[in-house]
């Protein structure tokens, strides 16, 4: 197999000769995208006075200044801290529930179960915009406004489903036999789910992990709508800055570069599943 | 319609192979003579598909040259080649008619109509399609879509020859069969160079005229079947060959004698004084046991396949399999066997000793 | 694969049950309660029944929003669909170019909205921007906060810009499950660059184009915060799109009944359009599939 794999090495280096058009299109692409967040970073290198009085490519003054402003002060920095602890949350509630119900979905036919399924799916088209209000009234009269948990539970109204999703497709690609054979040799299901079953499915499971980190990361209009002071995200301070006038662009810069970096990170390690993740997802 | 030759062909996945074990495909000559039907048979991973491939163009060999004809086309593309080939799984265009699908090689070389829609009619006949041509590919049985692969094999009549990469992979064992003879059947009609890849026996025995072993990257032996299961080159040829394989007993060979544990066995030939690690291969069909003569031997177990009892015996601590003929009857006191003298074959170093050549070498010494 | 029948699946299902409850059932009666009913101040409550529906129904300002929304995301699909393919059938097919070009490509879809926004916002701006800057030296002019017509044109560019790669990714995905075998039988049929694309990438993309199409529609229908923060919904309304009306009206107005009204028309129309997109692609396939 791994031969036969190897064997199109030529073909394709000699097809490309021919068409030199790719290359050409990715890297126009790339620019496009690239160059925006480019803006971005340097201008958070950049002094306020240097980004409205000057325009340069490059830093003259180059300064951590900005970055400093927001490390030094919690108003700014307990954004990012708020936003982690409410994400952690959300992707561990969201597997949580996820995974029994994808196992349900992937090997049994029970009553009602496409429907739920179609269902479950529906609340990832239901707009933020429209349980903006709702969430407000629900979590305060349950005396959750601004907590940590009322941000993690709200965002599952969109995580689950799409966890279910995406779990549910990896599940399929795993034979039916591998739980017969487990169940036959005295496994309790728990064990089973736990020791064999899990592990076998890890891949999917970082990705969907991966997904919920993605989703709760972005978003902000019920992040910001459900919080006031003690677990407000970073996302919502900056929108708060900007609506200030006279604001700091280079501050805003950095905040903004440094919303980057954790997914940058996180998205190296799952490069070669993302695409496959939502490929699998059943239609 | 053309001769095929294959001139120091090499190849190598590595970018810059050194050792002889870097290579796919060690050193090959051989000249694919036009209008006949071979088989190319191996086992996984000798390089069949890597020879295959670098006959249709889609692979470029390290070295060597690939000639049509006596043309060399080692680097003209695959279109350029005009070569048809068919693959292990069924490639189909999905939302292409079985029609548009038979039709596509035809029309890519812009074909006129009547002629595209005279041939595809011809070809649905053969491979029993011709009322399904307007049904959408896409639907269809893998036994369909495979047929319908092997037609756009063989829709255009004009092509330097076509390739086969085990194409009855997926086919059901019954349809097998019937495949095959239709194939055998297009070969007598149209006459074209067909290579068939397999690395199953009966499907490469059953197809061809000449079959092509090949074994690590090497090509061991060209023959008829019959030449392979008789004098097979190389060691690997004698044991792939045949159900069971070849037995062998690591023997010395001195002249027209060879030895085992002290026991003498008289040979046809004169093998001259091989050196190295010397086996003597005899096919089960050829081993009979006796109650008297031959090597002594312990029966292990015996298998009832109907037509046949295989007896598996040890003799010398070498097993060894017996093929006995119906009628045989096998008693408790026959302790002994003997091997047919005319069909011994010798191996020296995995090589057969070829015994006429060494006779006449003896001869034109003394 | 063959599923045996098991009621007590049931059981498995259950937290997702609850918890989507939860989330999504209480909150929705909410609204439905809240749209059949007038409110002055501090929780008086009287019934309207369907009054807020036909104010809604005859308000130009929702029926402006409503076609400016429907434009957008036609836009947006017209532009992301045909280019994420484009994207990703330039796309190197392996190595370290590959995971280069996954991880570079993947980076807009990681940014907070919000923040989105904002490198747009900055990067368009004439004083301080790139973009802006550039347009502006090569005399066309272009100011997003004042122009609608360039404001359109930056939350298109936005958007693209962000969700894009989303489309390559999938349709990548798609690309790479095409067996070799593929491409070698077209090559043997000297089947044109086209033909390969329209025979065989196309028909194997079908499942995740289709994925791509219906999460490309139904977030771009919903989008907030990216038009939000870059032009505020503005010149004017220009850029009010359905979402930032709604939170207009719900939280800034906090008009609870026409929100909530609003709210239930704006999810069934996202939830008959996707259904009306769904039971399309699928009949085209089962036509494409008879005889």
């Amino acid at each position: 197999m791994s031969a036969e794999l190897r064997a199109d090495k030529r073909p394709v280096a000699r097809s490309r000769r021919r068409v030199r058009v790719g290359p050409v299109v990715m890297a126009v692409y790339l620019v496009f995208l690239l160059v925006p967040i480019y803006w971005l970073i340097i201008m958070s290198f950049k002094s306020n006075s240097e980004i409205l009085s000057s325009f340069t490519l490059f830093p003259d003054n180059f300064t951590l200044k900005n970055y400093r402003t927001i490390l030094e002060d919690p108003s700014w920095y307990m954004g990012y801290v708020n936003s982690f602890i409410f994400v952690s949350l959300n992707m561990v509630i969201s597997l949580l529930v996820a995974l029994p119900a994808a196992y349900a979905f992937s090997r049994y036919r029970f009553f009602g179960d496409n429907h739920l399924f179609f269902w479950l799916l529906t609340n990832r088209m239901a707009p933020p915009a429209v349980f903006a209000l709702p969430f407000f009234q629900l979590y305060s009269s349950v005396s959750l406004f601004d907590t940590h948990i009322a941000v993690a539970l709200a965002h599952c109204l969109f995580n689950v489903p799409l966890a279910v999703w995406i779990l549910e497709g990896f599940m399929r690609g795993v034979p039916r036999e591998i739980d017969e054979t487990a169940f036959i040799d005295g496994y309790s299901f728990p064990r089973f789910f736990t020791r064999i079953f899990i592990p076998m499915i890890a891949p999917g499971i970082g990705v969907t992990a991966f997904f919920c980190f993605m989703f709760s990361w972005v978003e902000l209009l019920l992040s910001r709508t459900l919080t006031s002071v003690d677990a407000k995200p970073i996302t919502a301070i900056m929108t708060r800055t900007v609506s200030a006038s006279g604001l700091d662009w280079g501050v805003l810069a950095a905040a903004g570069v440094l919303t980057i970096i954790p997914g940058a990170i996180v998205i190296y390690f799952v490069r070669n599943h993302i695409a496959k993740g939502f490929a699998l997802g059943r239609v | 319609m053309a001769s095929l030759t294959l001139k120091n062909l090499a190849h190598s996945y590595h970018p810059n192979p050194g050792e002889d074990t870097d290579f796919a495909l060690k050193e090959v000559n051989h000249t694919w003579e036009d209008g006949r039907a071979y088989a190319l048979l191996g086992p996984s991973g000798c390089g069949k598909t890597t020879l295959l491939n670098i006959i249709s163009g889609l692979l470029t060999p390290t070295s060597g040259h690939v000639l049509f004809d006596n043309k060399d086309v080692t680097a003209s593309s695959t279109a350029e080649r005009n070569i048809a080939q068919v693959f292990q799984f069924p490639v189909v265009y999905d939302t292409m008619t079985v029609g548009q699908n038979l039709a596509f090689p035809l029309r890519n070389r812009g074909m006129e109509v009547d002629y595209i829609s005279q041939r595809v009619q011809r070809i649905a006949q053969m491979i029993g399609l011709e009322g399904d041509l307007h049904k959408k590919a896409r639907g269809l049985t893998s036994d369909l879509k495979q047929k319908i692969s092997l037609g756009r094999g063989m829709v255009r009549d004009d092509v330097n020859a076509i390739l086969f990469d085990e194409p009855l992979t997926v086919i059901d064992p019954h349809l097998k069969w019937e495949l095959r003879t239709q194939l055998k059947s297009l070969h007598r009609e149209f006459g074209h160079t067909m290579i068939y890849v397999t690395h199953d026996q009966t499907e490469a025995l059953t197809f061809a005229e000449k079959v092509v072993v090949m074994y690590d990257g090497r090509v061991v032996q060209i023959g008829t079947p019959k030449e392979l299961f008789e004098t097979p080159a190389h060691v690997f040829v004698g044991y792939f060959i045949g159900s069971p394989g070849m037995n062998f007993i690591p023997v010395s060979v001195a002249g027209r004698k060879a030895n085992i544990n002290g026991e003498t066995i008289n040979l046809n030939h004169d093998y001259g004084d091989p050196q190295g690690d010397v086996l003597l291969g005899i096919r089960p069909e050829f081993v009979r046991l006796t109650k008297g003569d031959g090597l002594p031997v312990q029966i292990n177990h015996i298998q009832d396949v109907g037509r046949h009892k295989f007896v598996n015996a040890t003799v010398f601590d070498v097993e060894i399999n017996i093929a006995a003929g119906e009628g045989f009857e096998i008693e408790s006191d026959m302790t002994r066997v003997e091997f047919d003298p005319s069909n011994i074959s010798i191996f020296c170093d995995d090589w057969r000793i070829n015994a006429e050549a060494v006779d006449q070498g003896t001869g034109a010494m003394t | 694969m063959q599923k045996t029948v098991n009621q007590r699946a049931w059981f498995l299902v259950l937290p997702v049950l609850i918890l989507v409850a939860f989330s999504s059932v209480i909150p929705m009666m909410t609204v439905v309660n809240y749209s059949f009913q007038d409110s002055f101040g501090e929780n008086i409550f009287f019934w309207v029944g369907l009054e807020w529906y036909k104010e809604l129904l005859q308000s130009e300002r929702l029926w402006d929003a409503f076609g400016r929304q429907l434009l957008f995301s036609f836009i947006i699909l017209m532009i992301e669909i045909p280019l994420g393919i484009l994207v990703a059938l330039s796309m190197p097919k392996k190595g370290f170019s590959a995971s280069i070009c996954l991880v570079l490509m993947s980076l807009p879809l990681l940014i907070p909205y919000n923040v989105v926004g904002t490198i747009w916002q900055v990067f368009g701006r004439a004083d301080i921007g790139l973009l802006g800057r550039l347009l502006s030296d090569l005399g066309i002019s272009y100011n997003y906060s004042q122009n609608a017509f360039d404001a359109w044109v930056t939350v298109i560019v936005m958007d693209v810009w962000h969700w894009t790669s989303l489309v390559a990714l999938l349709a990548y995905a798609g690309l790479r499950s095409i067996p070799r075998a593929y491409y070698q039988a077209a090559m043997i049929d000297q089947a044109s660059r086209w033909s390969v694309f329209r025979f065989i990438e196309l028909p194997k993309m079908r499942g995740v184009l289709m994925i791509a199409i219906l999460l490309r529609f139904m977030d771009s229908f919903m989008i907030y915060t990216e038009p939000f923060v870059l032009t505020g919904g503005g010149p004017g309304n220009a850029t009010t799109f359905l979402s930032i009306d709604l939170v207009k009206m719900a939280l800034g107005q906090f008009d609870l009944g026409p929100a909530a009204a609003f709210s239930l028309m704006y999810f069934l129309v996202i939830l008959l359009i996707s259904y009306v997109f769904y039971t399309v692609m699928i009949t085209v396939d089962k036509d494409e599939a008879k005889p």
